[in-house]
């Protein structure tokens, strides 16, 4: 079954081409899990998005570069409905979601997740009640298994052992390690990442660009990442995750593996570079190299 | 250009329309499934139970004063017999509702819009929604039902002990008789008086902790902000109080006595 998804007018190739998306097509490989098509919003008289398009393929990953106040944390907030767009189209996951009410979007939702730029920890709840909470809380699946699950996904991402303590008594490099743990325990098919690493060390920053990378390539998770950190952001694009004699290795990628991960540069809510890691390191526009220096 | 009025308007009427969707969905949201029924149980608990000591001790001395300042003028006409009727009434009548309420938009007014205020600028609140948890049903809820039904018990034992507190002025102090204060109390109240009593509370009850929620979910502005929020949140819901008081007491009258 064909569904217009209204993406005529997304970009001229692609209204040239007559594109259409089937809902096969964006679940199915290589196929889009999010569209982003002249998506615009203001906030009274400051327009934040000026008609952004873009598209995420299936186990890809979308690294969005810029200045504070460029747009980056908007998109994420309109991919999971936390903010509606004044104009544009936006499909998630196979379903168009620019007009859904907060209920509508509700059940959408557990196929996202979400990694906020400090965590967002639920600062009253133990790491285990934040890892499993909506396992706690919208399922009826039983407490224990809940908790393996809870132990499963600590243990993956190495935090095994702090599975009891509050979030007060972490590092900052631990929470947002654990609020990693906290968007994938459910499996959702496409992680957004709110500056992940800002505010950490070179070195813990690595530990959290880790598990993007093996949430991504292990897991076979789309995400979608927000940073100024040009270091992180490049770090994920060259680097993949292997399981190499029952162990984990994050090694450096061949060429097709750094190509599925593309670089977006907003400025002033505008898209004005779209390309790999070699593109935007070859590129001459003067404020992009502004931005890489 | 906006004059400073019209941006004040505009702000007031925005702030007034979510404060009205918000209560809109509360009430929505509490006639329909999810329940959160441990965190129902919780609020009441915290709400509640956590303020039966102020309740008390505001209830007896407010009681007690009223005895104490009202006989002075009672016995100028020679009518200190009648300190009960006078205590028993402005007890249930005003003073209980209004100072219960008082006292809980203190207490709990201001500790919501902390709570939910920091959650906000930590963005606990859009890690909610992001997990799929309406903070409607998961947050608001469970604090309004608890303000809705615990007001109006607080608002009893507050009767009850500052009736109580004016007796024991009358009897130890004033030299009235327990036998005379207490007919007295009965005999000075119409019978729709206690049902004004208990039936205002509710609503007042309702009315502190959707203004303390509004507040708090509406903070910007980082820690800064939710101090800010706190105060907003206090004064707000303080107005509203002696406001709602007001004229639901003059549709209570117009429609039951």
């Amino acid at each position: 079954m064909l569904v217009d998804c209204g993406v005529g007018s997304m970009d001229d190739e692609k209204a040239a081409s007559g594109s259409t998306v089937t809902l096969e097509e964006a679940l199915g490989p290589g196929s889009p899990v999010v569209l982003f098509d002249r998506v615009r919003l203001s906030f009274d008289e400051a327009e934040v998005l000026s008609g952004v398009s873009f598209t995420l393929l299936k186990g890809h990953t979308k690294l969005l570069l810029g200045a504070s106040g460029s747009g980056k944390s908007t998109i994420l907030k309109i991919l999971l409905g936390l903010l509606k767009a004044d104009a544009g189209v936006v499909w998630v996951n196979g379903q168009r979601v620019d007009g859904l009410s907060e209920e509508e979007m509700m059940p959408l939702r557990e196929d996202i997740g979400m990694v906020f730029q400090e965590g967002a920890l639920f600062d009253s709840l133990t790491v285990a009640e934040n890892v499993g909470f909506k396992l706690y809380e919208q399922t009826r699946i039983p407490l224990g298994e809940v908790r393996a699950r809870v132990e499963e996904v600590l243990g993956f991402i190495g935090l095994a052992e702090y599975i009891d303590r509050m979030p007060s008594e972490l590092s900052g490099g631990q929470r947002r390690r654990v609020a990693i743990a906290r968007a994938m325990a459910t499996k959702p098919r496409l992680l957004l990442y709110d500056e992940p690493t800002t505010g950490l060390d070179p070195i813990t920053a690595t530990t959290v660009d880790d598990e993007i990378i093996k949430l991504r390539d292990l897991e076979n998770v789309s995400s979608i990442m927000v940073t100024h950190q040009l270091r992180d952001a490049f770090y994920i694009a060259t680097h993949t995750a292997r399981r190499e004699n029952g162990r984990i290795a994050v090694v450096p990628a061949d060429e097709a593996k750094v190509g599925e991960a593309e670089f977006i540069m907003l400025k002033d809510g505008r898209v004005v570079f779209e390309g790999d890691a070699d593109d935007l390191r070859t590129s001459q526009d003067e404020y992009l190299q502004t931005f890489l220096s | 250009m906006l004059t400073l009025l019209e941006r004040w308007t505009k702000a007031a009427l925005g702030d007034l329309q979510t404060y009205v969707l918000l209560a809109w969905r509360t009430l929505r949201a509490a006639t329909s499934r999810p329940f959160y029924l441990h965190d129902v149980v919780e609020q009441f608990d915290v709400i509640g139970v956590g303020s039966l000591t102020v309740v008390l001790l505001t209830g007896f001395f407010t009681g007690a004063v009223l005895a104490l300042q009202s006989g002075i003028s009672l016995d100028q006409f020679g009518a200190r017999s009648l300190i009960g009727r006078l205590v028993g009434a402005s007890m249930i009548l005003e003073l209980g509702p209004v100072l219960t309420a008082l006292m809980i938009t203190g207490r709990v007014g201001s500790s919501i819009a902390a709570e939910l205020g920091s959650m906000e600028v930590t963005e606990q609140i859009s890690a909610l929604r992001a997990l799929g948890t309406d903070p409607v049903r998961k947050l608001v809820v469970p604090r309004v039902l608890a303000g809705f039904f615990m007001v109006p018990v607080l608002t009893v034992v507050a009767d009850f002990v500052g009736i109580a507190g004016g007796w024991v002025i009358a009897r130890f102090q004033l030299g009235v008789a327990s036998g005379v204060y207490w007919s007295s109390v009965t005999e000075g109240l119409f019978w729709q008086d206690p049902w004004v009593g208990i039936l205002k509370p509710f609503v007042l009850g309702f009315v502190i902790v959707t203004i303390a929620c509004h507040v708090g979910l509406g903070v910007s502005g980082g820690t800064q902000g939710v101090g800010r929020a706190t105060t907003r949140a206090v004064v707000r819901a303080s107005i509203a109080v002696l406001a709602v008081d007001f004229f639901l007491t003059k549709l209570l009258v117009f429609l039951i006595y």
